[in-house]
């Protein structure tokens, strides 16, 4: 039972980043390899508010996803855009290079063993559940993570300005023809996704070590569940998120030296059987 | 790939300093280790920069001795470390290699000087097997290792009534042989082991493994595991209420960099070893201050390694008048030092160095007058307690 809430503490951290890359994916067409980098700028530029600044966790949960989302934004702009004409592959290949560059940056500037941050005071101490001791951050996370997907899920799929999105997608032509800016749409919703990352590397800060390698280790992860969700799908990045931490969570007590491994035999099994993913539409 | 960090100018200096000396020895230094990785912190750059200031500090120029030193990257990959070796010793005109952490690549580059018949001065790697199984006559071990390490913190923790212990081991080499070495002290000392998970390496999210150690009904959890991992591995613990709730935590292997990653608000009250601390006295204090003014941080026992074992190799370079490494090695072999940060020790037959082993404890925050100022010292574990005797599995020797 505490296995089970742990999984699912676990697969709130995959659901919210791997949402941000479906929301990129699917409405973009880029692979975004930095996403994981991303994620580290979030939970640097959170220990920077506190250190440089002063400020602390509750605005850095605002603040930070914000300054990540703008960096992003800028990204697009000089970069990115440039190569929505040409395959997949060169966004890959762009992204990943400024994944390697972000992280030997920081890695240059603070080294590699990482920085303290401390959970905010108003959520340190837990509950004693009676099967296990639940620290209150852990019961944060899962809160914040569901309301920030539903939110994201809710305002793509269900609002008019999610369906301008959607259609910008299927026919940018058309839909610039009756008077709406594309690329601009198309901009904000990169600085989106980043910041997405972003608020997931604060919620990350106070119990993962903040090192430059941070998302360098989850964003192989990240990339299987988007995989197993079926590329695109924002239904699906958040549901497979959630489940298959449930399911590593499980390996870990049961064979703990696969639980490393666990996800990626689960993504081979899809692939074969449903390649489009489990909630892809099929191409 | 390899960043020269030439010290021509000692070189030139040297040449121009008049009369002509009588000892005319340039030597060439290889400091192999992580520059980029998990390890980069307690190696890295920082070895390099001990590596020089022992050169410096030991006046080499002012002795004819001509000392280049040379780094780079092995990115802790035993096949990497392999070639950079290789192509060091038989193109390069390497003397000696520096440092060498993660126990696989080490043993590989081992067995390579050993081949070339030049010195293997290794500060940065644990593993026994470097004076036991895979000894050879050209390492020279001075650090720590794995012995030392459960010899100092798992018996003092078991000591200190910890009798059962539950162990988070990180799934590879390096970890199997800690949890092996540690529980060999343990029971020694008549505690119990009352279980273990292999934890994949390396891991971000340690709960589950947590929560399970929680349940053995064990009141010591040994994390065998370093850098990353340990520091993970405590903020968790820390989080979910481990040690409020009256189990223990020992750190068997942790360095200060990675105390100070923690903060002392989460890391106090962690008993630790080292091989030496930058606080311990005013010659630690005036050398790590110099070290901290070039790199930035305070030195870790690894850096002061490399300084330590670089002087002695240049003491013994010296004495000798060569740069043969059979006569170097026997010489360094049959002088004892007293060195500035190390104190008092002897590098014995298989190649083992012995001197003191600490015992620490990680400061309250309130206690704590620095980010850097971490430690109290609990106990000074003689050189002879911590490490192993020599063994018969170590051919040479015999």
């Amino acid at each position: 039972m505490g296995q089970l809430l742990l999984g699912l503490i676990n697969g709130s951290f995959y659901a919210v980043l791997s949402l941000g890359l479906a929301v990129i994916f699917g409405l973009l067409n880029i692979i975004n390899f930095s996403h994981g980098a991303q994620y580290m700028m979030g939970a640097f530029v959170a220990w920077m508010l506190l250190n440089y600044l002063g400020i602390g966790y509750w605005p850095a949960l605002v603040l930070a996803p914000l300054i990540v989302g703008a960096t992003g934004i800028v990204l697009e702009k000089v970069a990115l855009s440039r190569l929505y004409k040409l395959d997949h592959l060169y966004g890959l290949l762009l992204t990943f290079g400024i994944a390697l560059i972000l992280q030997g940056l920081f890695r240059n500037y603070y080294g590699i063993s990482g920085l303290p941050y401390q959970i905010p005071a108003s959520l340190s101490g837990g509950q004693n559940l009676g099967f296990m001791f639940l620290p209150n951050y852990r019961a944060w996370i899962v809160v914040a993570s569901v309301v920030v997907c539903f939110a994201t899920w809710f305002m793509i799929e269900k609002t008019r300005l999610g369906a301008y999105l959607r259609a910008a997608t299927e026919n940018p032509a058309l839909v610039g023809a009756f008077g709406i800016n594309v690329p601009r749409m198309i901009t904000l919703t990169y600085g989106f996704g980043v910041a997405l990352a972003a608020f997931a590397g604060v919620l990350a800060a106070p119990i993962y070590a903040v090192n430059p390698n941070m998302g360098a280790d989850l964003i192989i992860v990240v990339f299987a569940v988007v995989v197993i969700g079926g590329m695109g799908s924002i239904m699906g990045a958040i549901v497979t998120g959630y489940g298959l931490g449930l399911i590593e969570g499980l390996t870990r007590v049961f064979y703990p030296e696969g639980s490393a491994v666990v996800i990626f035999v689960i993504m081979a099994i899809v692939l074969l059987i449903k390649p489009e993913g489990l909630f892809g539409r099929a191409a | 790939m390899f960043r020269k960090v030439a010290i021509g100018s000692l070189a030139l200096a040297a040449m121009g300093a008049g009369p002509v000396l009588a000892q005319d020895i340039s030597l060439k230094l290889g400091v192999l280790n992580d520059r980029s990785g998990v390890y980069a912190d307690l190696s890295g750059e920082g070895s390099v920069v001990a590596a020089r200031m022992a050169v410096e500090d030991f006046g080499a120029a002012d002795k004819g001795i001509a000392v280049e030193i040379v780094s780079a990257d092995h990115q802790n990959k035993p096949d990497i470390a392999s070639n950079i070796a290789r192509e060091w010793l038989d193109a390069g005109g390497v003397d000696a290699i520096l440092d060498v952490p993660t126990s696989s690549a080490a043993l590989a580059v081992a067995e390579i000087v050993a081949q070339a018949g030049k010195v293997f001065l290794n500060s940065g790697a644990a593993t026994t097997d470097l004076t036991g199984a895979q000894c050879q006559p050209t390492t020279i071990h001075w650090t720590y290792d794995t012995a030392a390490l459960a010899n100092g913190t798992g018996k003092a923790v078991t000591e200190a009534g910890g009798k059962k212990w539950f162990f988070l081991t990180a799934d590879y080499a390096f970890g199997h042989a800690l949890e092996r070495d540690t529980t060999a002290v343990v029971t020694a000392t008549g505690g119990e082991v009352v279980g273990q998970v292999n934890v994949p390496f390396p891991a971000t999210d340690f709960s589950s493994f947590l929560l399970q150690a929680q349940g053995s009904g064990a009141n010591v959890i040994g994390l065998a595991n370093a850098g990353g991992d340990t520091v993970n591995a405590i903020k968790q613990a820390s989080e979910f209420g481990i040690t409020q709730a009256g189990q223990q935590l020992a750190a068997l292997l942790m360095f200060v960099t990675d105390v100070h990653a923690l903060g002392a608000e989460t890391a106090q009250g962690l008993s630790l070893t080292e091989a030496f601390y930058w606080d311990q006295n005013d010659q630690t204090r005036e050398w790590s201050a110099r070290f901290e003014e070039i790199q930035g941080s305070k030195p870790t026992m690894v850096q002061a390694g490399v300084y330590s074992s670089t002087m002695h190799y240049l003491r013994a370079v010296e004495a000798v008048g060569s740069s043969d490494s059979k006569e170097v090695v026997a010489k360094m072999k049959a002088t004892e030092f007293d060195d500035p940060l190390f104190g008092k020790g002897y590098v014995r037959g298989d190649g083992r160095v012995i001197h003191d082993m600490f015992l620490f404890e990680v400061k309250k925050p309130a206690d704590s007058t620095g980010e850097w100022d971490l430690y109290d010292q609990i106990a000074v574990i003689s050189g002879e307690d911590a490490f192993l005797p020599m063994r018969d599995e170590c051919n040479f020797t015999k």
